[in-house]
């Protein structure tokens, strides 16, 4: 008798979940839809809240000054909570859904690996704002973070020059990901064509959430006895505190072992007391100190923003590269619709390139014409007892990105641009 | 202002002792050098500075390496420190301080530098400690510039702890001698060192460069072996200790984490998934004192902590309390329906504290008493935080059994353990022993946020990453058993880092995983079984 | 001969004739309304049904084959596995190898391997890759990586009956401990990023609509066989041996059962069936990394069964689309809360409906009778 009503049953239960599937948020016909697909939830909150409310934040500034071809942006905000999947999911909900002209979202290499499928079979636009392994070029995508030679070659040529310490022997230490592992191969080569010896590189590994450095650390300490040593760190997010804090507390100081980092920032010094860190290293193409018009006025506007927005932490607003990034990216995608007077995605691709934009790091940066990817400043900077990063090398203007990194084997034959389909 | 006071005792004796330049003004043009010049001819002025010996650059010296040094209108040179300016070359009080500024930038070249320059010139202080210091500064790298120095300072030295470091470091310059014999007694001092540095030192006289040795000389490479095996010896002594003593840090964190599991898992039969979230919410209640003493007490900041111990126990324990009282007592004798609330609970619980807090981790400082660590054989340091946590843990155990055993709701705890109905029927209100109960582990867990706070994060993902590993260490121990979840913690604990340092950390997680799993198998009730018909329940 | 009526006597028996009529009507929605909808009505209609919601609605068929398995072993045995994940992500990376494969030199290195082995300059596959490119193979190991897994787990476990909280957390350490071994790189799954950006699936190319609406099908056949094969087993005698050692097991042994192969062999079966819907899930979602294999994961599986109601087959479907047509909605109208919703739900359902929806509406109708 039960069994008869099942269906009956099952047919209410499942239309209740396809009813929340398919009522979406109301359209509104006069704006534009700008989608954020940032994680809210999940281990990469803690890096990625922040580019959610920096592009909220961007959108109320070019609304408050017109909009985009006399039309206001709406942003469409989702969260596929640090799942990968989900990013996918996500992505074409986004595109296919909403109808949005554009996304600004993704982190983490698999994030984006993830979405790539979907935004090359729906042709829809992505802005991703993060420092990444390069190896990869997509007509649909323009990465605003660095390319490998951004920011980890600069960095390790810092470190062997007398200015940074000649240093000899190398740890390349980081989280067991394809980022971490794709910088440390291109650093291995570039290494090893400087003639550093294999015996004089140490790669290591640790898992994601790793938090006991002790061996670590001893290890590092063991190694340096062996000549003048630098550590250079891909590790990821999470486990820099513990990675940090044990370092200073095993006494190992930046003069005698100093450690870059190409993912520790404004953001995740946060958590940790910089006081024994003084000297350590990072690599960036943007730090919240640089002292020049465009950053003071876009660091007031941020903590404004904070403040008024009541955001977790607006007592001590802090602005990073990455939150950089995807500010540039925005405006960027903004004047390029404007010249392309259309947010049809071929043409806002095809007026993207080029573009120039007057950007916080202190330069007149723009989009290569061919391939995707900013020309970005390097700055190397030393952490200080505040927090802060005190810039000790930069090159002299913004350099050209090579996505292919040329010491990857095979990379020579790569061409510089994205692959029309 | 507070640097000079701090400088004063060292200075007034080295000014006795080495009168050249002492009282007199600084030199204009050294000062000028060391605050617009480029790091090469900063460095240059440093090493004028050591080689003259002259103490009254001290002061500007540590003020460059702590970065309080500021410049003014491109000529004046000022010492900047909670709010007041000193000119460095008058000496005088500048009032009020000069609109903008410019920092003076050193990076780490010119620190170390400095560093060795400020470490050479405290030699000669009265003060014993403060020599130590320096000749343990001096010990990591000291070249030969710094040689007269220090042979000046051996010949002075009274105390055996400093003259022992530095003829070590000068042993290690002297190697570098032209002279055999100056090399071979150099070579026998450095038997006594327990330096990793003295180690490669003694490997390079003994490397081969084509067919002849680095060290020409036989009976020098000789003694070189002997020091060598003296050394080698010494550093494998360290390496193991530095091991164990990881190992049993490991577990004591492990046993923090799960000794509040122990009682509301172990004792109560609730699994609980969110008593990672009650570890995180202890971690957030430190950070939250934390702030209140930065900002009403910074004079007694370093003793937040003590302040923080008894405010996470209560933060953890009234939610936990709260949970028993509005969820769990529902879902009592039914384990696995505990499980989907908690983790439930667990959901909400991360995303309140996101909304509250951020959802980037929050900062919280080591007080200075917990900074840094113990030098322990030359390789291995013990950090200060770690040791703590392992007493605290000791300590956190003692409470627990003593409340267990030799207190009125111990003894109801595990009555109401042993036989609900019977302990009810003599009048135990088995209800509130529940809810204490309850909220003494979930207060144990907030301890353990406490002190996890200490070595780690403090984000709202703390509690995830602890969650599996407690429940493997109490299952292991034996559900209901404390001591089982002692060795269970700390026998995880050791063995994991000896496995890791062969292995590495993935592979030595995974193999003690497996070895759980494994051994479940064997002992399905843990390494401390309870007998009798109890443990079929 | 006699054995044959007798079956399908039996297979007739399985639902009443509503039942079978529903199920048809569902099966006509499935592979004819939906198909058509998507693929012939213009995409400007209102009654057109987008790809999203093809692939969405795909995934959550898969989500419901894994929430039956669960369901066979926890709401009928008594046994709740914490582990799930991994037989659901062993069959996804089975059929993962042979999507990679199937890339052949259209990788960004332009090379035999699959690009994550270019990287770590390996110049061959490893002997656990052999044979992957046949999809016959691939579909072979689908059932037998996730089947072996659990027949040797479990037997070990059965044998040293390890029960209630201690099977669980140790299938729990399991799962966790191969999501150690599957973020290495070294392992040779491609670690965190694991497979992805597939091109072709026996021969198709996979983003295309037609093969999009291809593999929502099949998984569409594959939710009803599952549904089937669990009503035949739940209503046999198997399957009232199971309910009798959820409740008493010390008196099924009594009664001169063996309960361990009992277990076992809904245990592995339950397993196998994970691993299919594993298989089903990766070409759709395009993507199997480890992190499906997160304790988190699996403990998610037992809340959908629980949410739909325990020990009730169409509980278990239930609960896999309320959950997770939720969270899709949630994610997006309500970023910030989502997990506010799903905690509350999880506690409500636990305190109030400990039989979950399907209890609720069994009440409720009840009530009105």
């Amino acid at each position: 008798m039960q069994r008869r009503h099942f269906l009956r049953r099952l047919t209410l239960a499942s239309s209740v979940a396809l009813l929340a599937v398919l009522s979406g948020p109301v359209r509104a016909a006069d704006t534009i839809k700008v989608g954020v697909l940032h994680s809210l939830s999940g281990t990469m909150a803690i890096s990625e809240t922040s580019l959610k409310d920096v592009a909220l934040m961007t959108i109320e500034e070019i609304n408050a000054k017109g909009g985009v071809l006399g039309k206001k942006l709406e942003p469409v905000v989702v969260d596929p909570g640090s799942n990968w999947p989900l990013f996918a999911e996500k992505a074409r909900q986004l595109l296919t859904q909403d109808k949005v002209a554009v996304v600004f979202g993704c982190w983490t290499s698999v994030s984006r690996k993830s979405v790539l499928p979907v935004f090359e079979e729906l042709n829809g636009v992505l802005f991703y704002p993060v420092q990444y392994e390069g190896e990869e070029l997509s007509k649909n995508v323009f990465y605003t973070g660095a390319a490998p030679n951004q920011q980890a070659i600069p960095a390790v040529e810092y470190l062997m020059s007398k200015e940074g310490g000649g240093a000899k022997r190398w740890v390349l230490l980081g989280t067991d990901y394809v980022y971490p592992r794709t910088t440390n191969k291109i650093l291995r080569a570039f290494l090893k064509s400087k003639g550093v010896d294999d015996k004089d590189i140490d790669e290591k590994y640790t898992p994601f959430g790793h938090s006991d450095y002790q061996t670590i650390v001893a290890d590092i300490k063991k190694f340096s006895a062996g000549g003048k040593t630098a550590v250079v760190s891909t590790i990821n997010g999470d486990s820099n505190v513990p990675f940090y804090k044990e370092l200073g507390n095993q006494g190992l100081k930046a003069t005698d072992v100093p450690v870059v980092a190409f993912s520790v920032g404004e953001e995740e010094l946060r958590g940790v007391d910089t006081k024994p860190l003084v000297g350590h290293l990072a690599a960036w193409n943007y730090f919240m100190s640089l002292k020049n018009p465009v950053n003071e006025d876009f660091r007031k506007k941020w903590a404004a923003y904070a403040k008024a927005k009541k955001l977790p932490g607006a007592d001590k607003p802090i602005t990073n590269d990455p939150m950089e990034a995807t500010y540039i990216g925005m405006w960027m995608w903004k004047q390029a619709v404007e010249k392309a007077k259309s947010t049809d995605p071929d043409k806002v691709i095809a007026a993207t390139a080029g573009q120039k934009f007057n950007a916080p790091d202190g330069f007149d940066i723009k989009m290569d014409e061919k391939n995707h990817h900013l020309w970005k400043p390097v700055l190397i900077g030393e952490i200080q007892s505040n927090g802060q990063f005190n810039v000790v090398w930069k090159t002299p203007g913004p350099i050209r990105a090579q996505p292919w990194s040329q010491y990857i084997a095979g990379n020579d034959k790569k061409k510089d641009e994205p692959e029309k389909k | 202002m507070r640097l000079l006071h701090r400088l004063i005792p060292i200075l007034a004796p080295v000014c006795l002792l080495l009168p050249v330049g002492a009282g007199a003004a600084l030199p204009e043009d050294v000062i000028q050098t060391l605050a617009f010049g480029d790091s090469e001819e900063k460095i240059e002025a440093i090493g004028k500075a050591v080689a003259a010996g002259d103490a009254s650059f001290l002061p500007l010296l540590q003020a460059l390496s702590d970065g309080l040094v500021q410049t003014a209108d491109g000529k004046r040179v000022l010492i900047v420190e909670d709010g007041a300016a000193t000119d460095v070359s008058t000496g005088h009080a500048v009032n009020p301080i000069p609109a903008n500024p410019e920092d003076v930038v050193v990076n780490n070249r010119v620190r170390r530098e400095l560093a060795r320059a400020i470490a050479s010139l405290k030699l000669f202080s009265q003060e014993k400690a403060v020599r130590l210091e320096a000749a343990k500064e001096l010990q990591s790298g000291a070249d030969e510039g710094a040689l007269p120095l220090i042979t000046k300072a051996v010949e002075k030295e009274s105390d055996p702890e400093v003259r022992a470091l530095l003829v070590l470091t000068q042993a290690a310059i002297q190697l570098q001698s032209k002279d055999p014999s100056i090399r071979l007694s150099a070579v026998r001092a450095l038997a006594e060192s327990n330096s990793a540095n003295t180690r490669i030192l003694l490997l390079g006289l003994l490397e081969k460069k084509g067919e002849t040795f680095a060290e020409p000389d036989p009976g020098v490479r000789a003694e070189a072996q002997l020091s060598l095996r003296a050394v080698e010896a010494r550093l494998s002594r360290g390496e193991l200790i530095g091991r164990v003593f990881s190992g049993i840090s490991l577990g004591s964190i492990l046993l923090l984490a799960a000794l509040g599991l122990a009682i509301t898992y172990g004792l109560m039969g609730v699994i609980n998934m969110a008593h990672g979230e009650l570890i995180m919410i202890g971690a957030y209640a430190t950070y939250v004192v934390q702030n209140g003493f930065r900002s009403y007490l910074p004079d007694a900041f370093d003793w937040y902590l003590i302040a923080a111990l008894p405010m996470s126990f209560l933060a953890a324990a009234l939610v936990g309390m709260a949970l028993e009282r509005s969820v769990i007592r529902f879902l009592y004798g039914r384990p696995l329906e505990t499980l989907l609330a908690t983790w439930g609970i667990s959901l909400i619980l991360i995303q309140t504290v996101r909304s509250i807090f951020g959802a980037q981790n929050v900062a919280v400082e080591n007080p200075a008493w917990l900074s840094g660590g113990v030098q322990l054989l030359g390789n291995v340091v013990l950090p200060y935080n770690r040791i703590a946590i392992i007493f605290f843990s000791a300590a956190v155990l003692l409470l627990v059994w003593l409340v267990l055993t030799r207190t009125r709701l111990g003894l109801f705890v595990r009555g109401v353990t042993q036989n609900r109905a019977m302990a009810g029927c003599v009048g135990v209100p088995t209800a509130r022993v529940d809810t204490y109960a309850f909220g003494l582990g979930s207060g144990i867990a907030g301890l353990a946020g406490c002190a996890l706070s200490q070595v780690g994060n403090v984000g709202p993902d703390l509690g995830q990453a602890y969650i599996v590993d407690s429940f493997m260490v109490v299952v292991l121990g034996g559900v209901g058993q404390l001591a089982g979840t002692v060795y269970a913690a700390l026998g995880l604990g050791v063995v994991n880092k000896f496995l890791e340092a062969w292995s590495g950390a993935v592979l030595a997680k995974i193999a003690v995983l497996v070895f759980i799993i494994v051994f479940i198998q064997k002992r399905p009730q843990g390494l401390f079984a309870l007998r009798g018909r109890a443990a079929d329940a | 001969m006699t054995a044959q009526p007798a079956i399908a006597s039996r297979f007739v028996a399985l639902y009443g004739p509503k039942g079978w009529t529903t199920l048809a009507v569902s099966a006509g929605v499935l592979f004819i309304v939906i198909p058509a909808l998507n693929l012939l009505v213009p995409a400007e209609s209102p009654f057109h049904v987008s790809d999203y919601v093809v692939t969405l609605a795909g995934k959550i068929m898969c989500y419901a084959i894994v929430a039956l398995a669960m369901d066979l072993i926890w709401g009928y045995a008594g046994i709740l596995s914490l582990g799930h994940g991994l037989f659901f992500a062993l069959g996804g990376y089975a059929m993962g190898m042979y999507l990679m494969r199937s890339i052949g030199r259209e990788g960004v290195y332009k090379s035999d391997l699959p690009d994550f082995m270019v990287f770590l300059d390996w110049k061959a596959y490893p002997w656990y890759w052999a044979g992957t490119d046949h999809f016959w193979y691939a579909l072979l190991l689908v059932v037998l990586v996730p089947g072996i897994l659990a027949f040797v787990f479990g037997y070990f476990a059965f044998r040293s009956r390890i029960k209630g909280v201690y099977f669980s957390i140790i299938t729990q350490a399991l799962t966790f401990a191969f999501m150690l071994l599957f973020f290495r790189n070294d392992t040779g799954f491609g670690g965190n990023n694991g497979f992805t950006d597939f091109k072709r699936i026996v021969g198709f190319p996979v983003a295309t609509p037609q093969t999009r609406m291809a593999l929502f099908a099949i998984t569409g056949l594959a939710l009803i066989a599952t549904l089937l094969l669990a009503r035949f087993i739940v209503t046999s005698k198997l399957g009232r041996v199971l309910t009798a050692i959820r409740d008493a097991e010390s008196r099924v042994m009594f009664s001169g059962y063996d309960p361990r192969s009992y277990k076992l062999f809904v245990w592995t079966l339950s397993a196998v069936i994970c691993g299919i819907a594993g298989a089903l899930y990766v070409p759709q979602v395009g993507i199997i990394n480890p992190s499906e294999m997160s304790p988190a994961n699996s403990i998610e599986i037992a809340i959908w069964v629980a949410v739909g109601g325990r020990g009730t087959l169409v509980g278990a479907l239930a609960g896999a689309g309320i959950v997770n047509g939720a969270k899709s909605w949630f994610t997006v109208a309500f970023p910030e809360y989502w997990l506010y919703f799903l905690g509350l739900l999880f506690i409500a359902v636990t305190l109030f409906l400990p039989r979950g929806v399907v209890g609720l509406f069994e009440q409720l109708r009840g009530k009105r009778a």
